[in-house]
């Protein structure tokens, strides 16, 4: 009797946990560059427990017309710098430019090229290639004076290697720093969407509330066993 | 459980604030010089309910980890600088700017606004001034006895007087430009302030040192794009429909289990 009530309010804290992951994906439907979190059950030991993956298929594309928002066509990452100062990899692509001409991604993370953080001199127009080279019409210089300034660092890494951080910043388990690859593309004037397929959110949300209330309705049949022993106890 | 509804609680806030500046945008889509704003999310902090890759025993380790997420917020309401349509209006007053760049406007307090409104007017005292009434810097006067204006591309304003043949030259509107536009802090009336992030302005004549030029009898239009934006509505509705139904549903759970246990 106590095994069923254990495990079954196990399972009622697990799928209060997958709620909250299922809700965290709805939250961010419109964060770009978002990758959703799928969570699911393992058996560890007796109990079941909840384990979540981050789901890496892309996003959709839109198109916004502006120079510095890109987005990573198929497979690879952008390289950018963590908040603990590590590099780590996003697929955001809304660039700016901060007041010291460093180029860095919406959510204020600078991104990196060939050697380190990318710094622009100031310029009059912008363009960043399909592999990502950044070049620029430096100020009251003539069209025919485009300069390259460096190359946004890509990279492609191991899916099965991939462990999201605290930061919500993809990295490679094994700790490893991915070297550049010359075959991931960027796509100028799109950005890529979340990935968060708000219909088969709502789904798995429907699913666990209904599991969550079976799981309740165990947790009432154990109770009512109990009662039922404590009976025939008391007629003994 | 309760996880779930303050997580869901910071989607709606973020899906608001969007609604915020579509409907802002779409209520100056016809405001000359209006740059339209877009709002940027990202996600907060994750917890770390179990590392991938700990040991589950001596020799073994956890392929998979839990990361719990914590919800959404908005980084930023950035400006997008696009170009916006250019008007004819014949208005020998109205100037666009064709390009990068700002008009300088003195504010009351004595400090500098920017603006890419150029629809220009002419005070009580014969200077240049906003619709608003703040003088354009450099400030520039013209004379009472002024046939006509003449303000060149590159921000020359000359006049021409009766009886007098050749055009008198007046001075310079004068444009700054910032490294980091989206950076300038909007205080409405069409007025941007510097901030440390849009950098110090670099002040030039029009159409030199990659500045906008300036074309006399053209106004810039607001740069919106109503279709996007009403696109963007549909989704955003959506969105808050999806995280309400969150809220409702984590909800539904709890009551659940103070009703039948």
């Amino acid at each position: 009797m106590h095994e069923l009530l254990l495990s079954v309010t196990n399972d009622v804290k697990q799928l209060m946990r997958a709620q909250a992951v299922n809700a965290n994906n709805l939250a961010n439907a419109s964060t770009d560059g978002f990758k959703a979190e799928i969570a699911f059950m393992v058996t560890s030991q007796r109990m079941g427990s909840l384990a979540s993956v981050p789901d890496l298929s892309s996003g959709s594309i839109k198109s916004t017309g502006r120079d510095l928002d890109v987005a990573v066509n198929g497979e690879g990452w952008i390289a950018v710098v963590g908040a603990d100062g590590t590099e780590a990899y996003s697929r955001r692509g809304d660039l700016h430019i901060d007041a010291f001409g460093q180029l860095s991604n919406g959510a204020g993370q600078l991104v990196l090229g060939n050697g380190g953080p990318i710094a622009l001199p100031p310029f009059g127009a912008v363009e960043v290639g399909a592999d990502g080279t950044v070049s620029v019409l430096p100020l009251g210089q003539n069209p025919n004076s485009m300069a390259i300034i460096d190359r946004i660092k890509l990279v492609t890494l191991e899916e099965s290697d991939i462990v999201r951080g605290e930061d919500g910043l993809m990295r490679l388990a094994s700790g490893n720093i991915a070297a550049s690859d010359a075959s991931v593309q960027l796509l100028a004037g799109n950005l890529e969407t979340s990935n968060v397929n708000t219909v088969s959110e709502m789904v798995k949300m429907i699913e666990l509330a209904r599991r969550f209330e079976a799981q309740v309705q165990l947790m009432q049949s154990a109770e009512e066993n109990s009662q039922a022993l404590s009976r025939i106890m008391r007629m003994s | 459980m309760t996880q779930a509804l303050w997580i869901a609680k910071t989607g709606l806030d973020a899906q608001q604030t969007k609604m915020s500046v579509i409907s802002n945008n779409l209520a100056n889509a016809s405001t000359t010089g209006f740059k339209r704003g877009r709002a940027v999310f990202e996600d907060l902090l994750y917890q770390n309910q179990r590392q991938p890759g700990a040991q589950s025993s001596q020799n073994t380790i956890y392929s998979t980890g839990l990361m719990m997420g914590t919800g959404v917020r908005t980084v930023a309401t950035e400006k997008l600088f696009s170009q916006g349509n250019l008007s004819k209006t014949e208005n020998p007053l109205d100037i666009a700017i064709e390009g990068r760049g700002f008009l300088q406007v003195l504010l009351p307090d004595g400090s500098l606004g920017y603006s890419r409104d150029g629809s220009i007017q002419i005070d009580n005292a014969g200077q240049l001034v906003t619709p608003t009434g703040y003088p354009i810097q450099p400030s520039i006067n013209i004379p009472i006895d002024a046939q006509s204006v003449t303000i060149a591309t590159d921000g020359t304003v000359s006049i021409s007087q009766q009886g007098v043949a050749a055009t008198t030259q007046l001075g310079n509107i004068q444009l700054a430009d910032f490294i980091n536009a989206a950076g300038l802090q909007p205080i409405g009336g069409n007025l941007f302030l510097e901030t440390t992030s849009s950098g110090s302005p670099q002040v030039g004549a029009p159409g030199l040192n990659g500045l906008g030029s300036v074309l006399q009898g053209f106004v810039e239009g607001s740069n919106v794009n109503v279709v996007e934006e009403l696109v963007n509505m549909i989704e955003t509705q959506r969105s808050y429909e999806m995280n309400s139904r969150a809220i409702s549903t984590a909800d539904q759970m709890l009551q659940y289990v103070s009703n039948n246990l």
